[in-house]
């Protein structure tokens, strides 16, 4: 067992786990755990199957096409999440979709399966299981000691995995408009970063971009969410309407698909 | 042959609205900016911060226009 590389290859893998768990567990949470949990699962196995059949000729695999291609998809998807997130809130305020009954019943089908979701943690899970598994073949393969590489990254996907069923709970008691806008964030905070990795751009400060891009796109949707409430504010004073109360407003309906 | 049919049909309108959703102008000004990033990395300019920057400005612009509407012209409410 080599320590350096069981040691490197933990911490190059862990900051890839990272951003598969926090998919995961926003897509979770946010849509639905039966969806996000298969499309993880189906994006393993197809890792495994890519594994099985290239071995370490896996490393040759290009990835910037797949970055653009998953980078660009979580863009969009997230960015109508962000909009629709904003919107909500600034029309029915943070607390709504507490709990279960408060949740629009028109925006998710209990029985029907939910192919977003399942698409959202697919994508995710199988481009940074591709990247691990660069990681680990190239790390390894180069030292010489692949199984070292294979036990620091096992290590690391058996840490933050563990972190993140422990955390889940927390994150489910976020309200759901709430978690609409922040989950949205963070899609469209991945996929600006993937998206244009995949183009060629290089970040400043490379994967700690992702924070700044994340607190960016925030404060961005806070400020939208500001706006609109006061344009709505506005709205409801030119527009009086005897027997109505202020919050009911005349703000306009927000689209419940996605 | 109504079942590949309708499974075909299916197939495409779930990806038409994963990726258009309800405002196709998002989709649009992101592909844009995808393009512009290609060009300027393609030139030898740092292009970061492109994309950030237009998908603060598309997604203004549409809240903006979904707030400014009147709720019984909304479509989709």
């Amino acid at each position: 067992m080599n320590p350096t590389v069981l040691l490197t290859a933990f911490f190059a893998t862990a900051i890839e786990v990272i951003e598969m768990v926090a998919i995961v567990v926003g897509v979770g949470v946010a849509r639905s755990w039966r969806a996000s949990l298969t499309g993880a699962s189906a994006g393993l196995v197809v890792l495994a199957a890519l594994v099985a059949v290239l071995g370490t000729a896996v490393r040759d695999v290009p990835l910037s096409p797949v970055r653009l291609v998953v980078g660009a998809l979580l863009l969009i998807f997230g960015l109508q999440w962000l909009r629709k997130g904003v919107l909500r809130v600034a029309r029915d305020g943070w607390g709504v979709g507490h709990r279960a009954a408060q949740v629009d019943s028109t925006e998710l089908v209990e029985h029907r399966f939910d192919w977003t979701g399942f698409v959202l943690s697919f994508k995710g899970v199988s481009l940074e299981g591709l990247e691990v598994t660069v990681i680990v073949v190239a790390f390894g393969a180069a030292a010489g000691a692949v199984g070292s590489a294979v036990a620091g990254a096992a290590a690391a996907i058996i840490v933050l995995g563990a972190v993140g069923a422990l955390t889940y709970r927390l994150v489910a008691r976020i309200p759901r408009r709430a978690l609409q806008l922040f989950v949205g964030a963070l899609l469209t905070t991945f996929g600006t970063f993937w998206a244009a990795e995949g183009l060629g751009v290089a970040w400043p400060g490379e994967e700690t971009a992702l924070l700044a891009l994340g607190a960016f796109y925030v404060l961005a949707a806070l400020g939208l969410l500001s706006w609109v409430r006061h344009r709505w504010q506005e709205t409801t004073q030119l527009v009086v309407r005897p027997g109505s109360s202020p919050g009911s407003a005349s703000a306009p309906s927000v689209p419940e698909r996605h | 042959m109504n079942a590949v049919v309708r499974g075909i049909r299916a197939f495409v309108m779930f990806w038409v609205d994963f990726i258009i959703g309800d405002d196709w102008t998002v989709a649009a000004a992101v592909a844009l900016a995808l393009l512009g990033t290609w060009g300027l990395t393609r030139m030898g300019i740092t292009a970061w911060w492109l994309l950030p920057l237009c998908v603060l400005a598309v997604t203004a612009v549409s809240i903006r226009r979904t707030a400014n509407r009147e709720p019984r012209h909304d479509p989709s409410g």
